[in-house]
């Protein structure tokens, strides 16, 4: 089976799944979910077989290789093939689907075309989110990086929100400009690479003898693509707009998935490709992480909008990410690769309970809320789980990777590491306030008879749960998965850990 | 000096003509006869499906002879026309396109003629006359010949060898444009004000290119642009000449594809024009003008690159950033995909400032996506009615992919093709042209291009957002079911757009190996 193009057959089926669910006949549209769902599952089941096939001890970077000429002309390849890192995220992406399609479930109530094309949006951005994971082609990567756009942009736009056109078009060209600044990075670097038919292949363009001012050139073109989509500060300003006016589902894709392409553009990228450049622009990306760590905690203290307060929790939760990677440390790269699929879980988590509250309640303003702890509290204990995940509770999913990410910042950058472990404390803040003014306080009379979790959301949080306890306590497995990536990335680049001041303490958190 | 201008040859020779070379325009002309016979003697009844049949038959005929017209290529006419790599393809693309557009052209929906064009066309508008003519189901069927002649001309155009038959071309497309920009059937004012602007303005530019091209003679005393290619770089004693006969015979081109600053007729006359002879003309004519822009540049003059080419750089810049910007502000339908095909005209100059054989590839293969999308689109645009007119306001498009799902989505994908979004044929096109640009030292005129192109992709997302994201504004507005003549020439752009977004490799390897021009 080393042969079977796994890659394409799991990206593939969500395909064939958007079609079908777009082009069912109307006797059978108000089966639409199910079979939405179903393909979703069938691809995460694809997915995990996948996942099997992968080896740790493999010489070559990328595994689950598929590679056949495209566009010769452009030396463009259908390239394929995923690390440790590429892995998780795939893995991480093929689970949330299925939650999200079945969080999505009454959505869109009214069974015909709308409904259909609800769901087969859903199932075409699923195709584009593993191929970008996937693709070891540069040009085959920009081709899904833009293409994604489109299904969220109609995703957010047709079924959002009251802003929902503000909203998606703020999206869209925040988004498109950095991809567009990218297009010119990525042109360039073809033309300082060998060339040929199957230029544009990663392996290709690794180690390129580039000069100085054109590496950082193009590292800056393909950064800002990557700041705009992970977001970063200051390009962060659509995130808050694109989550709240988007549905919740569409929102976690958004942020938990799309996002993650920034950053896992970073590593993929900007260390890879471009070494030096990297290690020139290191000092000002330390700092705007930083930044944007405090700055998206501190705003997510002051909002009201639960939504909005959970996605200046994201761009807190991205400067860590951001700077565990720029840290170039072994376990703080490590650490924000292992980040990005907690982040991911914890945000689906956060965003899909608070979705459930705002539905029974109608609004989004937390203080409509207080005193739901009586009204429906296997709900308000899931909601405090999820935020508990958000604040890197230890035991919990998000502790291990955040720990890790600032211990190898401290390595480096003692000082970024001290400033950035303040956001743990204002996590805890925006997380527990948010839990107290909704949750105590007396039982709201208004809300008397609100039923609790149902069936079907119980299965939507059930996944997410388990993800969090599972990787909470024993994250080994992913790390394992990682770590080889994560050492050949920084091989790349050229840095070696500094000297541990205390051995011990390093090791153990590696461990 | 003198024995070198076969101008001035004391003897008469009669130029040796290779037929085959020169079949597909021969046919062409030829069909535009027929044309004007079946005009002056066939029964009214008959003449619509008449006309229609002989533009479509000769269109298709003259395709087939380029294609099978491979081996004929060389210089003809006593060097008057080169038939070479880059004129093949662009006349193989004009004819196709030109397919398109007399089906689109042909569209009549229930009437008894052509739908986009008036019964008649001296009539003044709103007279007696006008309504006697509509009484008597007069049609103006006489708009295929004059295509067919206007296709004889872009044929032409980039194949000339020499700036005098380059200069002929130009007017015999030209003059039967002004004509068909006169001749909708709706807002007729407004059809007769566009034809007198560009029938003024192209005298105008046309002037231009003459006189340059007299500098250009004055200069190495040739009209043959070989002859020109030779000159410079050697002392003629005129050396002056030659950088103003350069700039003036650009303007006269770049007129013709409406780059900035010579733009200013294109929003007028692609808005007030019949929407078919719009898409024909975004098309068609800019694919033989930028033919003809080629031609002049890299076989006559690129050698004196240095002294004009910063004239050149820009006019595309000022082309690019205009066009998005200032698309922007716009709120009819027509006049947004004018100026969207002025920066689409930027977007190929910055390839063709390449100065390099991937720099014409790159070229050709823009201007078949471009010209495909933008026929689909137009002739999308002529199904949304309101009360029996062109819906063209922005606001009339409101909330249309609710009602015409089918008319919006592929109204959609064009624009996303026009915005550049990979998997549509714009991506691959911007692509080829950006990548010739930063391959050959032009990498700021690219992060221009790419800048402009965010600016465009607000412009079509806005639409997007009105047709699926907005509340219909009235329930007037409908899209009429097009016969099959619409249907094809939608379905065909569409599907090119499509195609050369996935699997470009085959057209980009043809426009590869179509790109050396011959002398």
């Amino acid at each position: 089976m080393s042969n079977f193009p796994w890659l394409t057959t799991i990206g593939v089926i969500p395909l064939v799944g958007a079609f079908v669910v777009a082009l069912l006949p109307a006797s059978l549209a108000d089966r639409a979910k199910q079979i939405a769902l179903g393909f979703s599952v069938v691809a995460l089941l694809f997915t995990l077989a996948a996942a099997l096939q992968f080896t740790l001890d493999s010489g070559q970077q990328f595994q689950l290789q598929e590679r056949h000429p495209w566009i010769e002309q452009f030396g463009v390849s259908y390239a394929l093939g995923v690390d440790g890192i590429a892995l998780v995220l795939i893995v991480m992406a093929a689970i949330l689907v299925p939650v999200c399609v079945l969080a999505a479930w009454h959505d869109v109530p009214e069974v015909g075309k709308r409904q259909q094309t609800y769901f087969a949006l859903m199932l075409v951005l699923e195709t584009f989110m593993i191929g970008v994971f996937a693709a070891t082609d540069v040009f085959l990567f920009y081709v899904f990086f833009e293409a994604m756009l489109i299904p969220v942009y109609f995703l957010i736009g047709s079924y959002g929100g009251p802003r929902r056109q503000y909203a998606a078009v703020k999206f869209l060209l925040y988004s498109l400009l950095g991809g567009l600044v990218m297009l010119v990075a990525v042109i360039a670097l073809y033309q300082y690479g060998p060339g040929g038919a199957d230029g544009f292949l990663v392996e290709k363009l690794t180690g390129l003898k580039l000069d100085q001012t054109a590496g950082r050139l193009m590292f800056l073109g393909f950064f800002f693509a990557f700041a705009v989509k992970a977001p970063m500060w200051p390009v962060h300003t659509w995130l808050p707009d694109a989550a709240t006016e988007a549905r919740p589902a569409t929102a976690v894709l958004l942020v938990g998935v799309l996002d993650k392409v920034g950053t896992y553009g970073m590593i993929r990228f900007c260390l890879q490709l471009f070494p030096e450049a990297s290690r020139w622009a290191t000092p000002v990306i330390i700092v705007l992480a930083v930044i944007s760590v405090l700055y998206g905690a501190l705003l997510a203290i002051g909002q009201t909008d639960i939504m909005r307060l959970i996605a200046y929790t994201s761009i807190s939760h991205f400067g860590f990410i951001v700077l565990g990677i720029f840290a170039m440390t072994s376990v703080g790269t490590a650490g924000s690769a292992l980040y990005m699929v907690n982040h991911g879980f914890t945000t689906a988590a956060l965003f899909l309970v608070a979705a459930m509250l705002i539905h029974r309640r109608g609004s989004k303003r937390i203080p409509d809320f207080g005193g739901w702890q009586r009204v429906t509290p296997v709900l308000a204990g899931v909601f405090l789980i999820s935020g508990l995940s958000g604040l890197a509770l230890p035991g919990l999913n998000s502790f291990i990777s955040e720990f890790l990410v600032l211990v190898g910042t401290f390595q480096r950058y003692r000082v970024a590491a001290v400033i950035a472990s303040a956001g743990i404390i204002l996590a805890a803040l925006y997380i527990l306030l948010m839990y107290q003014r909704m949750m105590t306080g007396p039982k709201p009379e208004s809300a008397a008879g609100t039923p609790d979790l149902t069936h079907r959301e119980k299965w939507v949080v059930a996944p997410l749960i388990a993800v969090f306890i599972v990787l909470g306590f024993y994250p080994k497995p992913v790390l394992d998965v990682i770590n080889p990536a994560v050492a050949r990335t920084l091989q790349y680049v050229g840095v070696t850990d500094p000297a541990a001041t205390h051995p011990a303490a390093a090791e153990g958190a590696v461990k | 000096m003198i024995a070198s201008m076969p101008g001035l040859a004391t003897v008469f020779v009669a130029a040796k003509i290779n037929y085959g070379a020169v079949l597909p325009m021969l046919i062409v002309f030829g069909t535009a006869m027929i044309g004007v016979l079946v005009e002056a003697f066939a029964p009214r009844a008959a003449r619509y499906a008449g006309q229609v049949g002989v533009a479509l038959v000769g269109l298709v005929a003259a395709l087939v002879a380029v294609v099978l017209g491979q081996g004929h290529q060389g210089s003809t006419l006593a060097g008057a026309v080169v038939i070479d790599g880059p004129a093949l393809f662009l006349q193989g693309t004009i004819l196709a396109l030109s397919v398109l557009s007399v089906l689109a052209m042909a569209e009549r929906f229930d009437g008894v003629g052509a739908d986009a064009f008036t019964a008649q066309g001296a009539a003044a508008p709103g007279s007696p006359q006008e309504a006697a003519a509509v009484r008597a189901g007069a049609t103006t069927t006489e708009v295929f010949p004059l295509t067919m002649f206007a296709v004889g001309g872009m044929l032409l155009f980039p194949a000339a060898g020499d700036l005098l038959t380059m200069f002929v071309a130009l007017e015999v497309l030209s003059l039967p444009l002004y004509i068909l920009s006169g001749l909708a059937r709706r807002r007729r004012l407004l059809s007769q004000e566009a034809s007198m602007k560009y029938f003024l303005l192209g005298a105008f530019s046309s002037a231009f290119f003459l006189f340059g091209s007299a500098l250009l003679f004055g200069y190495a005393g040739s009209l043959d642009l070989g002859v020109i290619a030779k000159a410079i770089g050697t002392q003629s004693g005129m050396d002056g000449l030659l950088v103003p006969g350069v700039l003036l015979v650009l303007v006269g081109l770049l007129f013709k594809i409406g780059a900035v600053p010579f733009h200013s007729w294109t929003p007028d006359v692609y808005q007030g024009a019949p929407t078919p002879v719009t898409g024909f003309m975004a098309a068609c004519t800019k694919v033989a003008a930028f033919g003809a822009i080629l031609r002049f540049v890299y076989v006559g003059v690129a050698d004196s690159r240095w002294d004009w080419a910063p004239g050149l750089w820009a006019v595309a810049i000022l082309t690019m950033v205009g066009g998005a910007v200032l698309a922007v502000t716009q709120t009819d339908v027509k006049r947004l995909l004018a100026y969207s095909s002025i920066a689409h005209a930027g977007f190929v100059l910055t390839g063709l400032l390449a100065f390099d054989k991937v720099g014409i590839s790159s070229v050709l293969f823009y201007v078949v996506a471009y010209g495909f999308s933008t026929i689909a689109a137009f002739a999308v645009v002529s199904l949304v009615r309101d009360g029996g007119s062109e819906a063209t306001h922005l606001s009339q498009w409101a909330g249309l992919g609710k009602n015409h799902p089918v008319v919006a989505g592929v109204f959609a994908f064009l624009l996303l093709a026009f915005a550049g979004i990979p998997l549509t044929s714009g991506f691959t096109a911007k692509f080829a042209v950006f990548s010739a640009a930063i391959g050959h030292g032009a990498t700021v005129l690219a992060i221009i291009g790419v800048l402009s192109s965010a600016v465009a992709a607000f412009v079509y997302v806005r639409i997007i957002v009105l047709m699926y994201f907005s509340e219909p504004a009235s329930d007037s507005v409908r899209a009429v079911s097009p016969s099959i003549v619409t249907t094809l020439a939608v379905t065909i752009g569409a599907l090119v757009t499509l195609v050369l977004g996935v699997l470009p490799s085959p057209l980009l390897d043809l426009a590869a190996r179509s790109s050396l021009f011959l002398p």
